[in-house]
Parts: structure tokens; C-alpha cells; sequence
């Protein structure tokens, strides 16, 4: 029962209440950094560890930070965790750290971060709490992830850097451009609209059917 | 004085805060139904972002170069509490202007465009006049596509419009749009 619980907290975060493409929050970073799969996956990694490290953090001092000052204390605890992330890419992977530039240290301003803290890692157990960060974060990842994929696949007709389409492709320039994010993720949420308008049909129609069985 | 002029002609068209940095994207797709809210808010913006300028300023001339590593935390909370400070200054000073964007501003202190200004102008090093100046750019380009894309809502709610594609797709797909139009000021300026 109780393992059951976690797990349910990890995957809705991937699926039914992903960050992004159902929620529609943490776009700055989103759609900033996704001119490659390899940026994205970068991001995703630094975003991952602040949101499972502050979500940590504030669900164990929940109970000794005052109600009216909860949102600083969340954001100088999320604060902290972006210098250490960007501290750690600089060292770690200075070509990456130089084209994430300042978008890493603007992890603090993504909106899903300070959400779950408010929404989320506030109320609950420690436990429940990393776990729903883990899967906020991995949905997140899954989107930054399947956007740069895109983005770079049309937009350089390569994927991490290799070539897939050979040379006859005239790659999509637009498409690496900032326009390219916004019209990308756009699309996106339109097979998401159209998967949820069939759904409720759906049920409607089911809903009918019961309706006129009885 | 060209150095001046460039800066705020590439902050404001250029290199647009929202079409091609994707900063602030959050007040740009959730309150943009209305002309006249996101005139407001763009107002409120460009005043925030001044704020900041000076701020920033302060902070990496006197106080950051001797710990760096607490530039971020430094910025969050000198920008919140001194908006914050300004906001009870103007509430009793200037009820009328308080109306006009007082409740946008505790919105906006954290908003990753204002947090995003503070970055790249320290990491341009910009120097006093530079960095206000670049704030106006940054606050007036953002509010000028805040405002097209508002206009071209209200206009899109009386046309008819497939349910599938109504909501933030839509409002995604427009601001690619108008992103490629704000391409074609690529060429404008040279830094010379």
C-alpha cells in the first residue's frame, strides 16, 4: 500500500500532470535551451537535481518554517541549490555550461520548482515528497528531452551531433531559431488538445451508452 | 552615446526579451487576453526592470566582487524587498499610479525576465547609464510584445476558431509568428 502510494506520486508527473505539456509551467527554460537534444538533457539533469534536492530540503523543515514567510525560505533554498548546480556544470562540463549560459542560473525564476514546494514538498512526508519531485522532474526531463530531439532533428538533421539524413536534407534552420521553440512546443500541445478532446468524447460516449442501457 | 543607442535598439527589437530570449513567458501567455491589462503589466515591467538595473549595479560594484558565488541570492532577494519597499512608497505617494500596476509588481519580483536582465547585464558587465539604458530597452521591448500579442487575442476571440486549437497552443503558434517577424531586425544595427 504504502510502496504503491510513492510510485503513483512519481509517475503522474510524467504522464497525467506533466509540468509542461499539461501544466504549461517552467516555459522560459523549456523552450530557451532546446536547440539541441544534448542542451536539453543538460538542463533537465540541473533542473532534476534542484527540484529533487530543494523539494528534500523544504519538506523536512516544514514544520519549523513560518507560514508567512514560506515563499523567501523556498526560494533561498532553491537559490542555493541552482549556485550549486551551476557551480558543478562549470566544473564539470564548461562547453555545455558556456552555451546553457544564463539560463542555468535562472532555474530558480522556473515557476514548477517553486509550485511543487508550494503545492507539494510543503505538505507532505519527506518521502512522498522526493518522490513527486523525482517525477516532476523526470516529466520535465521527458519534455525539454523530446522537444530538443525535435528541434534538432529538423531544425540540423542530426541527433547528439550525428548525422541521420545524409546530405540531400536541407535542414530546417527555423526550427534551432526562437521561433522554432515556440512553434515546436505549439504543435505539441496540439496532439495533447486533440488526445484530451478524443478522450472526452469518449467518455461521453460511454457515458451515453450506460445512460440509455438501464 | 552610439554604444548607448545600440544597446537599447537590440534589447528593445533584436534580441526581444520575450521572442528570442524566451524570458517572461509566463506573464506573457497568462495575461495577455486583454489590451489593456498587458499595456499595465508592461508598464509595471519596465519599471521593475530599472529597479533592478540599479540594483544589480549596487550589488556587483560593491558588494559581489568580493563573493561572487552569492550573486543569485543576492539578486533575488535585494530585487524582491527593494520592489516590495517601492510598491508601499508608491502606494502612499501615488494612489492613482498604484492603481494603474500596484498589483502586478509583487507578481513580478521573481519573474525570470527581470532575474534575467540582472544576469546578462552583469555578465556584459554593463556599467551605470548602460545598464539603465538596457533596462528600458529590455522593459519596452517586452511590454511592445506583450501588447501585439494581446491585440492579436482579442481579435482571434471574435473569429471562429476550431475548439481544438483554441488556448495556449494557439497563443504558442501566434508568438512563433510574431518571433520570426521580430527576426527580420537582425540586420538593423551592426555593433560597430
Amino acid at each position: 500500500m504504502k510502496k504503491n502510494e510513492s510510485y503513483e506520486e512519481f509517475i503522474k508527473g510524467i504522464w497525467r500532470d506533466n509540468p509542461v505539456f499539461v501544466q504549461v509551467l517552467g516555459m522560459c527554460p523549456m523552450l530557451a535551451v532546446t536547440n539541441s537534444a544534448v542542451n536539453a538533457i543538460a538542463m533537465g539533469l540541473a533542473t532534476f537535481f534542484v527540484l529533487v534536492g530543494s523539494s528534500f530540503l523544504v519538506s523536512s523543515f516544514r514544520n519549523w518554517i513560518p507560514k508567512q514567510v514560506r515563499i523567501s525560505c523556498f526560494i533561498i533554498i532553491i537559490a542555493t541549490f541552482v549556485t550549486v548546480a551551476d557551480y558543478t556544470l562549470l566544473a564539470l562540463v564548461p562547453t555545455v555550461h558556456k552555451e546553457l549560459g544564463a539560463f542555468i542560473p535562472l532555474i530558480v525564476a522556473n515557476c514548477m520548482i517553486l509550485g511543487r514546494q508550494e503545492a507539494f514538498a510543503s505538505r507532505y512526508p519527506t518521502r512522498l515528497a522526493v518522490m513527486d519531485a523525482m517525477g516532476m522532474a523526470s516529466g520535465f526531463m521527458l519534455a525539454l528531452f523530446s522537444l530538443g530531439a525535435i528541434r534538432e532533428i529538423l531544425g540540423d538533421g542530426a541527433l547528439f551531433g550525428m548525422n541521420l539524413f545524409g546530405t540531400n536534407f536541407e535542414p530546417w534552420i527555423i526550427m534551432i531559431l526562437p521561433p522554432g521553440g515556440f512553434l515546436t512546443l505549439g504543435v505539441i500541445l496540439l496532439f495533447f488538445n486533440w488526445f484530451k478532446l478524443k478522450k472526452d468524447e469518449f467518455l461521453a460516449e460511454v457515458a451515453e451508452a450506460e445512460r440509455s442501457s438501464r | 552615446m552610439d554604444n548607448l543607442l545600440w544597446i537599447f535598439i537590440s534589447a528593445l527589437l533584436v534580441n526581444n526579451f520575450v521572442l528570442t530570449y524566451f524570458l517572461g513567458l509566463c506573464p506573457f501567455l497568462g495575461v495577455s487576453n486583454s489590451l489593456e491589462t498587458s499595456a499595465r503589466l508592461g508598464l509595471a515591467t519596465t519599471f521593475v526592470m530599472l529597479v533592478t538595473a540599479i540594483c544589480a549595479w549596487v550589488l556587483n560594484t560593491y558588494v559581489l566582487v568580493h563573493a561572487p558565488y552569492l550573486r543569485l541570492i543576492c539578486f533575488i532577494v535585494v530585487i524582491a524587498s527593494t520592489v516590495q519597499f517601492i510598491e508601499m512608497l508608491i502606494k502612499k505617494l501615488s494612489p492613482a499610479l498604484f492603481r494603474a500596476m500596484g498589483i502586478f509588481l509583487p507578481l513580478i519580483t521573481t519573474n525570470c525576465a527581470i532575474l534575467g536582465l540582472a544576469i546578462f547585464a552583469t555578465n556584459r558587465s554593463y556599467g551605470f547609464w548602460e545598464g539603465i539604458v538596457y533596462a528600458l530597452g529590455a522593459g519596452i521591448g517586452f511590454t511592445l510584445a506583450l501588447v501585439l500579442l494581446a491585440g492579436l487575442r482579442e481579435e482571434s476571440e471574435l473569429s471562429n476558431i476550431p475548439k481544438l486549437i483554441r488556448g495556449t497552443a494557439m497563443n504558442l503558434i501566434i508568438a512563433g509568428v510574431l518571433s520570426m517577424a521580430f527576426m527580420g531586425f537582425a540586420g538593423l544595427f551592426s555593433p560597430t
